[in-house]
């Protein structure tokens, strides 16, 4: 009796929880259905040739083809370039500039704001602007190079720069994001450990190596993670700015994955798809785990 | 840093700061000054006459005003999923953080699957077809709400860690159900951070051109970005229209940069000082 009572309170007690699990339902229902589902049809389509109402299964065949084919795998190539480069160059500038943000220079609020600001326009207006600036002989980059003597590459059209042109432009985009994040880990650093080296003598560049260097570390880790997953998915400014031209010289996974969506080859599309999905867990897994690791350790 | 350095460091700061980041900012407002023959030549000069309103109007009329419908769907999109990420997001925050359970470990790994994984394109539009909302507004505010998640559950759900649970146990006292609970009492006190999301994500979602360009095809249909994408083709010779396309679509961002820096920001680094 009293253990029929318990059990039914017990029950009562679970339904009447005031945090219901049916608070899951809705975003369990719009990310299951829009983003789950496809993922794992993903796999599946990858393996087949499609054209959305039939397809045809035929094994490993679209990602032979996406290994043998000379453009699809310059894509390949392309797409860890520019995801290298630009989280590289992020993390250097970005701390470079929030150092310099946080010490006691003059101007700092328009420094930050001039600096952030890229971060909220939009990309494909970005890439205009930039392609038309870049032009080789009338644009204003060159035109200033001339100015001063110099004579400008040909930032987009030079098959060997095409590819760092962009990167270029996605740093400039993304930096102050990069910057004010390293800013909030500096700022978190306790004065003390700075004021307790500036007893014992040290130069500011060892204050930096030292002390600021190691302990903005989460902030690191933030920026390495956020920049190259964001790089290696990166599609709008490569688009915006050569469609992977000249040639394919400067495509990657993701515009390969469009082109070839708007050829019609949906299966080869799909399987560009699961190859950039293997290439972002490939690396943005272990180097997450390797740098919470490295955290308990400290 | 010693006084006088403290200035000269500032000073080559500024000017190096200006070069590199304001330079494109004037190119585009200049150049939407321009008229057709003087933005031709590419170049930062002051216009020596001036065309910003008429540009104004020639762009706003190109085929049969498209900029002002995607300025609709646009602003339709945004707000529309920006408003069911607050709440979806919230309601996942607040029970992850509330009652830890197998759906909590679940929910966290899909919660960074969904910060990683690429999406899937084709299968996506593949599902949308069979359920009817590809290339439809309803279907892109789903998949921006879907695309969404993640960022907005990790954010609420460090936030409702903030709010004491006596408030709960409280409102449960006076006998508040699940619903009440959540809308009544938590939902308020999570206004910061539900500002900071709306102004993160609007800005986002906004600016957002692969996902129209993939989900959401046709003129009738297009947002903001894709119509900078169309005239690209067509205004290759009119710099001047161009440049006034991209300088009409970059006020929204700014006013909102202008009145909400702080959130947008404490959005950005959020997450990042503790890992």
């Amino acid at each position: 009796m009293t253990d029929r009572l318990n059990a039914a309170s017990a029950a009562s007690q679970r339904v009447r929880s005031p945090y219901s699990n049916w608070f899951y339902l809705p975003a369990a229902i719009i990310f299951g259905t829009l983003f789950l589902l496809p993922t794992a049809a993903s796999l599946f389509f990858s393996l087949t040739r499609w054209t959305l109402f039939d397809y045809e299964f035929i094994g490993l065949a679209n990602f032979v083809q996406f290994f043998q084919e000379p453009f699809l795998v310059k894509g390949l190539i392309n797409t860890l370039i520019y995801g290298v480069a630009t989280s590289g160059l992020k993390v250097v500038l970005g701390l470079l500039i929030a150092v310099l943000l946080t010490s006691d220079v003059v101007a700092r609020g328009y420094l930050r704001s001039v600096v952030f600001f890229p971060v909220l326009v939009s990309t494909v207006g970005v890439g205009i602007t930039f392609t038309v600036m870049m032009h080789p002989t009338q644009g204003v980059i060159n035109e200033t190079l001339h100015f001063f003597g110099i004579k400008g590459p040909q930032w987009l059209s030079d098959p060997w720069l095409v590819l760092l042109s962009i990167a270029f432009v996605d740093v400039w985009k993304g930096v102050g994001l990069a910057t004010v994040i390293y800013m909030a880990g500096i700022v978190s650093i306790p004065q003390d450990f700075y004021e307790a080296s500036t007893i014992d003598g040290a130069t500011g560049w060892q204050k930096f190596w030292n002390i600021t260097l190691p302990l903005v570390r989460p902030a690191t880790v933030t920026v390495v993670l956020l920049s190259l997953i964001g790089g290696l998915r990166s599609f709008d400014l490569i688009w915006a700015m050569t469609k992977g031209g000249p040639g394919f010289t400067s495509d990657v996974l993701a515009s390969v994955v469009y082109k070839q969506y708007q050829a019609g080859f949906y299966g080869l599309s799909t399987a560009g798809n699961v190859v950039l999905f293997v290439l972002v867990g490939l690396i943005a897994v272990p180097l997450s785990i390797f740098f919470n690791r490295r955290e308990i350790a400290l | 840093m010693k006084r006088a350095s403290r200035y000269w460091v500032g000073g080559l700061a500024i000017l190096v700061s200006s070069v590199v980041f304001l330079v494109p900012f004037a190119f585009i407002v200049i150049t939407a000054m321009k008229d057709r023959k003087a933005a031709a030549l590419r170049e930062l000069s002051w216009p020596t006459s001036f065309h910003l309103w008429d540009n104004i109007m020639e762009v706003v009329k190109t085929r049969d005003y498209m900029l002002i419908t995607a300025l609709v769907n646009s602003t339709i999109l945004t707000v529309a999923s920006v408003t069911l990420l607050v709440i979806t997001g919230a309601m996942v925050g607040f029970v992850m953080q509330r009652r830890p359970s197998i759906w909590t470990s679940v929910a966290n790994f899909l919660v960074l699957a969904g910060l990683i994984i690429p999406p899937a394109v084709v299968p996506t539009i593949w599902v949308m077809q069979s359920l009817g909302i590809f290339k439809t507004l309803h279907g892109m505010v789903l998949i921006e709400v879907a695309y969404g998640l993640s960022f907005s559950i990790i954010l609420f759900r460090a936030f409702v860690a903030t709010i004491p649970r006596e408030l709960d146990e409280a409102a449960i006292i006076d006998g508040a159900g699940p619903l009440t609970l959540f809308f009544g009492i938590v939902l308020p006190l999570l206004r910061p951070v539900v500002v900071t999301l709306v102004v993160v994500q609007s800005v986002a979602i906004f600016n957002d051109f692969t996902n129209p360009l993939y989900y959401l095809p046709g003129n009738q249909n297009a947002t903001v970005q894709l119509t900078l994408y169309n005239f690209q083709s067509q205004f290759n010779t009119s710099f001047n229209l161009l440049f006034t396309n991209i300088l009409l679509i970059t006020i929204p961002p700014l006013i909102i940069f202008v009145f909400f820096n702080r959130q947008i920001v404490a959005g950005m680094t959020a997450g990042a000082v503790k890992g």
